[in-house]
């Protein structure tokens, strides 16, 4: 029975937070690591594209809310996403004309590109600042929970609680789709190969006819759908403020460079990484101890490693070792 | 227009602009000395962290994007140098936290020296584990009642360790070398990696400073702040109390109050004047040196520097440690002036990002440049807000209250900074990527 309830605690608290985070961030590092791949820089914008997606969708979800339209138990915000993918990968495409196709064409060095996205970063955050305040929104509607505690308590006869909200089932449900989708782009289309090809070598790949315009066009779009949908599963599963998303930049970033910048297949792995490791490091063991070790073992303390306002500490540890040891990360990207 | 003119120019623009902000209060100007001084007090500290920041992007290309970082450990430095010492807290827990930071860094150590000595292999790996592990949980079991027992000392009024009780002024060099150790880490491992590896290293190493001062009560007193810190300058109190004093104000016709804030003000402004000169013409003198040579060269052209047998990454590490330690200097004098530590206070637009901009839009590689970007940005940035105010009364003056536009483009004034800051940007890489005063 002990076992059972630390088992059930470890889901609840670990195993369903950490994979809902992870499948978050393994599309926010899908998104940087594909601008990795077929522009060539580490795109600092990232995190306030996210948040301009979710700002759009919070605002068209509002007026669905208004006419009366609703999901029923879904949360309106995903009928909401398509729109607001378009909007975001619009802007995208937008800013790509205005900002980087011109160091495009001086082919301007990789840090000039960085710099400008900064200034890409901050003129968005000042936007979703305008749009939507700094306060916290919470846009979830719809049925709250797929596992309520109580009733899991009462089904089971253990101590432990079970919760699995509809946003954290609906979080893994949707990435897996959107991530299976794009590997289906990516190696099945004509287009998609098109990108690969120009990501693996550019002048083989005009030599052969690939429009680049077009690649980079499509990389915008799908990186808009990538960013859009993570910034919403996460503002759904969480809630949206500006600083929470500036603050994704770093783990999104560190998940893209543990799998190996540029790797799709690692840039996943990358996200789940990070998110276990965060979620395990700060999360508080001690009652799960009392559940699985003898009684004259009790721990003292909270068996916490690291405090919680430490978290970003974790994605940045991660990073290190990475840089150190294997900078290429997991799945070998291109990076040196 | 000849460079040397247009520099003149420039800087007259920049003269101009606080004259105005003394003497008039149209538009967007107070009219107040006291205000035109506060705003050219942190031009002066902001021109010092932009010298900093040339150093390692005009003269040597390296991208540092965790300048907030470097300047919160300065702000730290004038805390742990100059606040009195809490005696009680320091027999409360003082030994204990010490022993376990010890032993954090003995780990550390222990760790890299296994490494080093140890062939590669299992044996190795789990050497390592071992002792990381063990070392982990002994750091914290001897570290954790300590910083308990002193943050329990009067919590109201203490709860940290305080200083060492030596004179502030000494908090500006002691910052530089806080700030140049974090550089050393930072540098040791990202540089030499790709170009945008240094950028993201440096991020995160900011957020985690600023997050350590923000939540380590017993360092910082974290969310506390640390108010009262001590003057370089003389009290008000004590001057508003000085006859002599008072008597030079009532000639200048002013009251002894408002000229006492004034002339602290400007005891300030001849500090860090004194700062900004010395750091200016060592900066000038080192790019002007072979040293300087060798880091343009090696910015203009890696490949050809390092066939020339020069050692890029060590020269790029030396680099990114001068200028980082200059923007820890900076944040102990901003710290200085303000007389409080208040962690909460650090964001990246501010201290990181304005940085940037002032040495992009002065001409990145010249030290004049950044001086002239500091000024200029800082000015700008401070206006930035009024501005954005007149414009949102402006945009909707015939429209009501509650109308949608009118409450956003009230609410979003304070906001109005992060756009144009970052579309300043984006012009100036665009249009002008050389800056105002192109280096030579």
């Amino acid at each position: 029975m002990d076992f059972l309830n630390a088992l059930v605690m470890l889901t609840n608290f670990i195993i369903i937070p950490a994979t809902t985070y992870g499948a978050q961030l393994a599309l926010g590092a899908l998104g940087v690591t594909l601008i990795y791949s077929i522009l060539r820089f580490s795109n600092f914008a990232h995190g306030d594209t996210m948040a301009l997606g979710t700002v759009v969708t919070i605002g068209i979800t509002a007026l669905f809310q208004s006419w009366g339209i609703t999901l029923g138990p879904l949360p309106t915000a995903l009928l909401a996403l398509p729109f607001a993918i378009i909007v975001t990968s619009l802007v995208m495409i937008g800013t790509d004309q205005v900002v980087y196709k011109f160091y495009r064409a001086k082919k301007a060095a990789t840090i000039v590109f960085v710099m400008a996205s900064l200034g890409v970063m901050f003129m968005t955050n000042g936007v979703i600042r305008f749009l939507a305040g700094v306060k916290d929104i919470n846009f979830t509607d719809g049925e709250r929970f797929l596992i309520q505690a109580r009733a899991f308590k009462e089904w089971s006869g253990l101590d432990q609680p079970l919760a699995l909200r509809t946003t954290q089932a609906l979080t893994v449900v949707v990435a897996v789709i959107v991530v299976a989708w794009l590997f289906w782009f990516l190696n099945r289309t004509r287009t998609g190969k098109s990108m690969r090809a120009y990501s693996d070598n550019e002048d083989l790949a005009l030599l052969s006819g690939i429009n680049p315009n077009r690649v980079v066009m499509v990389t915008w779009l799908i990186v808009g759908i990538l960013t859009t949908t993570a910034g919403v599963l996460y503002g759904l599963d969480k809630s949206y403020s500006p600083f929470t998303y500036f603050q994704l930049l770093l783990p999104t970033f560190a998940a893209a460079i543990v799998g190996g910048l540029g790797s799709p297949l690692g840039a996943i792995a990358g996200g789940f990484v990070v998110a276990y490791s965060e979620v395990v490091v700060t999360y508080v063991w001690r009652a799960v101890a009392g559940y699985v070790l003898p009684e004259n073992l009790q721990p003292e303390g909270l068996l916490q490693l690291l405090s919680t306002d430490y978290k970003i500490a974790v994605s940045f540890t991660i990073l290190v070792i990475v840089l150190l040891f294997k900078p290429t990360g997991i799945f070998k990207g291109q990076s040196v | 227009m000849s460079q040397s003119n247009r520099v003149i120019f420039y800087f007259a623009l920049v003269a101009i602009l606080f004259l105005l902000e003394g003497l008039t209060n149209f538009w967007i100007f107070t009219g107040s000395w006291d205000t035109s001084v506060s705003i050219l007090n942190m031009a002066l500290v902001s021109a010092v962290m932009a010298l900093g920041v040339n150093l390692q992007w005009g003269y040597a290309g390296l991208f540092n994007v965790g300048i907030m970082g470097f300047t919160a450990l300065g702000g730290l430095a004038v805390v742990i140098t100059s606040m009195q010492p809490v005696g009680e807290a320091w027999e409360a827990g003082g030994a204990r936290v010490l022993a376990g930071l010890l032993i954090g860094a003995l780990t550390i150590g222990l760790t890299i020296m296994l490494r080093t000595k140890l062939p590669k292999g299992n044996a190795r790996a789990v050497f390592t584990i071992v002792v990381l592990v063990g070392g982990f949980f002994i750091y914290r079991s001897v570290f954790d009642p300590g910083v308990e027992a002193i943050e329990a000392v009067n919590p109201s009024v203490a709860g940290y360790l305080g200083g060492l009780g030596l004179p502030v002024l000494l908090s500006w060099p002691v910052g530089g070398l806080l700030a140049a150790g974090a550089a050393w880490i930072i540098g040791k491992t990202a540089l030499g990696l790709r170009s945008d590896y240094l950028a993201i290293a440096t991020l995160g190493i900011a957020e985690i400073i600023v997050a350590v001062i923000k939540n380590e009560g017993w360092l910082s007193r974290g969310a506390k702040n640390v108010n009262g810190l001590p003057r370089p300058v003389p009290n008000p109190v004590d001057l508003q109390a000085d006859p002599a004093f008072i008597e030079a104000a009532a000639r200048f016709g002013m009251s002894p109050v408002e000229a006492s804030t004034l002339y602290i003000k400007l005891g300030y402004a001849l500090l860090f004047t004194a700062v900004l000169v010395i750091v200016l013409i060592l900066a000038q003198l080192a790019r002007h040196s072979p040293w300087g040579r060798m880091m343009r060269a090696i910015r203009d052209n890696e490949t050809a520097a390092r066939a020339m047998g020069k050692n890029v990454t060590a020269r790029h590490l030396q680099i990114f440690i001068l200028g980082s330690a200059i923007c820890g200097i900076a944040g102990a004098m901003m710290t200085t002036l303000d007389g409080q530590l208040v962690p909460t206070t650090y964001n990246p637009l501010r201290f990181t990002f304005l940085i940037w901009v002032m040495v992009i839009v002065g001409g990145s590689g010249n030290n004049i440049g950044s001086l002239l970007g500091a000024f200029l940005i800082w000015w700008l940035y401070v206006k930035v807000e009024p501005m954005g105010q007149w414009l949102a009364q402006v945009s909707t003056a015939g429209l009501d209250p509650n109308n949608w536009f009118a409450v956003r483009m009230t609410d979003a004034a304070p906001h109005m900074r992060l756009f144009t800051m970052g579309l300043i940007l984006l012009l100036v890489l665009r249009f002008n990527p050389r800056g105002l005063v192109p280096e030579r």
